[in-house]
């Protein structure tokens, strides 16, 4: 005969969300406290302000190319200007939201499929279970750059291919813990008496499964966010992807093309690359800090002395 | 009477969490002679399992012993240092912990394991290392062949035989389990148990037994400890707790299990739940569940209190200021 | 072993799929530019150029399936065809290979000794400032993409200072042997493209390897492991970390793909004449079998990597045996 205790532990995973409009409020507030999400917050805030109101920071446009060219980061152009006379500053500023709007998009759609494939796999079980898995693990192995660049040689130019290219190599990156998550929360009681209710497997996965997992969904999605900003950029960087939308990688390119390093005028090709890489730190901020809410034991930890005393 | 073996005495264990510390064990002390058996029973999180790794020297870096002494044998374990601690450990004191599949290196056959332990205590021949090895699989009645065997080969009823066959490797005098059995079915549960209490009278150690089980462990201890909300609540030997529990937590739970045997009888659970650790409480813990409880209960918190051969923690036996 | 027969199984569907995306991306590309595409092709043999225009679709008598399976039979015994320049694609690929491999080689081992074993240390010794700033500095590091980092360290040491040569494999002119100064010649050139993979992949390896030190030293087999009186130093290895590099080792396969393909990049941008320069030019060329036998060849290191690590994991780890 055993003693009860008051409360029970859940099964093995990430513990199961309040739901409701509270489980938003006390995400964000656990957000908030932590040093690095914050950081990483304020980061993408900033993006996105340039994003949405370039023309309150840039005083140029971008493709008026009248500046003299080649010149070194001035008072007047903060960032000096292209081979073409145009300023690099400006081009930066406005190829903040092509760029942002694509990160975003690639990465929803993504996480949308992982999601989809991840849970069905888990909640279906058996031979469709195997299916997707392979599916999943098949995508997972092609190697990403050289897949990335073969698909990009040979469709036609725009925005649309890249979006389609990116969201094929990114999708099955969260796919295999959506699954497990899946796996661990599939005999749950609720999930026990939808199915005795009769709901259709659809109707479970959306509107049962699905919303306990918002802080796994939150920290895929910034994961793919960190992917899509690194290999977009690479992708426009090799010369693949570019077309009329300005974006950081174009600006790379173009740089590149130009010898910009060589030439002195370095900060053509540095200004886009730190750029590139402050956006992906940003995610990747939010990202890490959703892995030490998720496993509190991974926060950095404060070491006392350990100061013992022997008493009699 | 001769040095008790195990001498606990004011042990106070904190867990550091981002506030501040938690005090998970308040002013535990207890003594046990050579080759006795205490059970430590109380519900989950009331600090058994703290206490008993507090004693062991092998709290996890989020805990730390914040005072008291547990002294082995006459000497303070209590901020020896790793090198003479570790000289100690598993010749003089062992360890059985709750879940064998957990508890055992997945990566390594069980004859590894047991290779392990006395290689770190200086025995190097492959002889005598299989040997002893042989010695204690036979004393819990483990094929020697499962030495080669990885512990998910074994079921869990082996596993945790094998386990205890480990901690008998040097026959030490102290044997410190938690929860062993919990994990097992109630007959392997029994058989386990029988065959521990066996190998206690033979070979002579103590053992401190944490669990949440009170049937289970009373059919075979000497003296039981009751803890609540981190503090001593009750000490007694077995029977007398069992026939005239001292303190109301105690008689609680006596209340609160049926017997197989005797007549039928309403079930009366304990009211309430443990207090919260993280928060500052007045007066006695069990106030708020008590059913004795006085008015002085809220506000003076009870000292352990000796009445014959029973220490209980309640102010029903504290004789000083009647006067309110 | 059934492990094995499923890891076996694994192996040949991805290449399947690999040789299956092969042939259908070109046919995705509209009609009229895989006409100009194949008329850029400097080709002498008809037969190479009757191949090219089965894979793209163009001037098709045949129907999809036959070609598909001629494609995949050909493919399959080593034909993988002629390039634009009509050298055969196979004889490019592997008169380039030993200055990849030397280059991805070396820093993939590399980055993973040394990302392990500081993770290990540094899940073993928590608490502290070191502790709260590194593994979120070493996470950003990784996530950085490696563009970036080679040209911080182009910039840094190839132009702005000039520690470094700024680009190829060796010193133009020079006659490859393996003298002292060769040998040194060719470090020297390899040293920032080396640098910048080993920064992006190591950081990965400390952070991914110091959370699962982390969540193993948690485990109970590890506190018995201090119970029964083992070093510290034996616990931290044989007991944590022999169980937490397991699932770091399956990542190590999957990341050879991030590698081979950062390798394209800092190829390119170190001028450095690899395989990685050499999809590049290719895909600037519009160089249709060369892109596909270097796709392949990629897909291929990959999949024998994971297998290998596979075998691995089924030697470390016995409860993978019975599965």
């Amino acid at each position: 005969m055993a003693i009860q205790s008051a409360t029970t532990a859940p099964a093995t995973g990430m513990p199961p969300e309040p739901t409701g409009g509270s489980r938003f409020r006390g995400m964000l507030r656990t957000l908030l406290g932590n040093r690095k999400a914050a950081a990483g917050i304020v980061i993408l805030l900033i993006v996105a302000f340039v994003a949405i109101f370039p023309g309150l920071i840039a005083h140029d446009s971008p493709s008026e190319s009248s500046y003299l060219p080649n010149l070194t980061p001035s008072g007047s152009h903060l960032l000096g200007t292209t081979n073409l006379g145009q300023d690099v500053f400006a081009q930066l500023i406005y190829g903040t939201r092509p760029t942002l709007v694509l990160t975003l998009v690639v990465s929803v759609i993504a996480t949308f499929i992982s999601t989809v494939v991840g849970i069905t796999a888990a909640y279906l079980g058996g031979i469709a279970d195997r299916v997707l898995t392979v599916i999943t693990d098949v995508f997972l192995v092609l190697p990403v750059l050289p897949l990335l660049i073969l698909m990009a040689s040979f469709l036609a130019p725009g925005t649309t291919s890249l979006i389609l290219v990116l969201t094929v190599t990114s999708w099955a990156f969260q796919a295999r813990q959506l699954r497990s998550q899946g796996l661990s929360i599939r005999n749950r009681d609720f999930l026990v008496s939808a199915r005795v209710r009769g709901e259709s497997a659809v109707y479970i996965i959306f509107r049962e499964i699905v919303p306990t997992m918002t802080s796994l969904l939150a920290a895929s999605f910034l994961g793919l966010a960190v992917f899509v900003v690194g290999f977009a950029a690479s992708l426009q960087f090799l010369g693949l992807g570019n077309s009329g939308q300005e974006m950081w990688g174009t600006i790379l390119y173009n740089a590149q093309q130009s010898a910009a390093l060589e030439s002195g005028n370095a900060w053509w090709e540095l200004a886009p690359g730190l750029a590139v890489a402050f956006l992906g730190t940003g995610f990747a901020l939010v990202n890490f800090a959703f892995d030490e809410i998720g496993n509190p034991a991974l926060k950095p930890m404060k070491r006392r002395k350990r100061r013992v005393r022997a008493s009699a | 009477m001769s040095e008790p073996l195990l001498d606990v005495s004011g042990l106070c264990i904190d867990y550091l969490v981002d506030r501040g510390a938690v005090r998970a064990v308040d002013n535990v002390s207890f003594s046990l002679d050579r080759g006795e058996f205490l059970g430590v029973v109380g519900e989950s999180g009331c600090g058994k399992s703290t206490m008993l790794f507090g004693v062991a020297q092998l709290l996890p870096d989020s805990a730390e012993i914040a005072g008291g002494s547990v002294k082995f044998n006459g000497q303070e374990l209590v901020g020896l240092d790793e090198h003479a601690l570790r000289a100690l450990r598993w010749r003089d004191f062992a360890v059985v912990m709750q879940s064998a599949m957990n508890a055992l290196n997945p990566v390594k056959t069980i004859g590894a394991q047991f290779r392990d332990a006395m290689h770190a205590h200086g025995q190097r021949s492959a002889d005598a290392i299989r040997q002893r090895s042989v010695e204690v699989l036979g004393l819990v009645g483990i094929d020697a062949a499962h030495l080669r065997s990885y512990p998910h080969q074994l079921s869990g009823g082996m596993r945790q035989r094998a386990m205890i066959a480990m901690a008998l490797l040097f026959n030490p005098s102290l044997i410190l389990m938690d929860e062993p059995t919990s994990a097992l079915d109630v007959v392997a549960q029994r058989s386990l148990m029988t065959r521990m209490k066996e190998l206690q009278q033979e070979l002579g150690f103590a053992v401190v037994f944490v669990t949440h089980d009170m049937s289970a462990v009373s059919r075979f201890s000497d003296r039981m400890l009751v803890m609540y909300a981190g503090q001593v609540a009750e000490v007694a030997p077995t029977r007398t707790l069992f026939t005239e529990p001292k303190h109301p937590y105690s008689g609680g739970l006596m209340e609160a299990f049926p017997s197989v045997r005797g007549p039928r009888k309403a079930l009366v659970g304990i009211p309430g739940s443990p207090p919260n650790l993280a928060e500052p409480m007045s007066g006695c813990r069990f106030s708020p569940r008590c059913p004795d409880v006085m008015d002085r209960c809220l506000v003076k918190a009870p000292e352990l209190i000796q009445i014959g051969d029973v220490l209980a923690r309640c102010l029903k036996y504290d004789q000083t200021d009647e006067t309110d | 072993m059934r492990y094995l027969t499923r890891r076996g199984g694994m192996f040949l569907v991805t290449l399947w799929a690999a040789l299956t995306v092969n042939f259908i991306i070109p046919r995705l590309m509209p009609g009229n530019e895989a006409q100009s595409v194949l008329a850029t092709f400097r080709n002498i043999n008809p037969a190479a150029v009757k191949a090219l225009e089965i894979q793209f679709g163009v001037n098709v008598h045949h129907s999809l399936i036959p070609s598909y399976f001629s494609y995949l039979g050909h493919t399959l015994t080593g034909h993988l065809g002629v390039d634009a320049q009509n050298v055969p694609v196979a004889s490019e690929i592997f008169s380039k290979l030993p200055w990849t491999l030397g280059l991805v080689g070396v820093t993939t081992v590399l980055a993973f000794i040394v990302g392990t074993l500081a993770g290990i240390f540094s899940a073993w010794r928590r608490g502290g400032r070191l502790d709260a700033i590194l593994p979120p500095t070493l996470f950003i590091v990784s996530t950085l993409p490696v563009f970036f980092v080679g040209l911080l360290l182009i910039y840094a040491f190839a132009i702005k200072t000039h520690v470094f040569p700024l680009s190829g494999n060796y010193t133009i002119g020079a006659t490859p042997s393996f003298s002292l100064s060769f040998v040194g010649d060719v470090l020297d050139h390899a040293f920032l493209p080396g640098l910048s993979l080993l920064i992006v992949t190591a950081g990965l390896w400390v952070y991914s390897m110091r959370n699962n030190m982390i969540t193993t030293i948690a485990d109970d087999h590890v506190k018995m492991g201090r119970a029964k009186g083992l070093s510290g130093l034996r616990v931290m290895f044989d007991y944590a970390a022999r169980n937490a590099i397991l699932p770091n080792l399956t990542g190590f396969a999957m990341q050879l793909g991030y590698v081979l393909g950062g390798s394209i990049v800092i190829e390119y941008l170190f001028s450095y004449p690899g395989l990685g320069y050499l999809f590049y030019t290719a895909t600037t060329d519009h160089d249709l079998p060369l892109m596909q036998g270097l796709f392949l060849f990629y897909t291929l290191a990959v999949l024998i990597c994971v297998l290998l690590v596979d075998l691995l994991t089924a030697v470390l780890d016995p409860r993978t045996r019975e599965a």
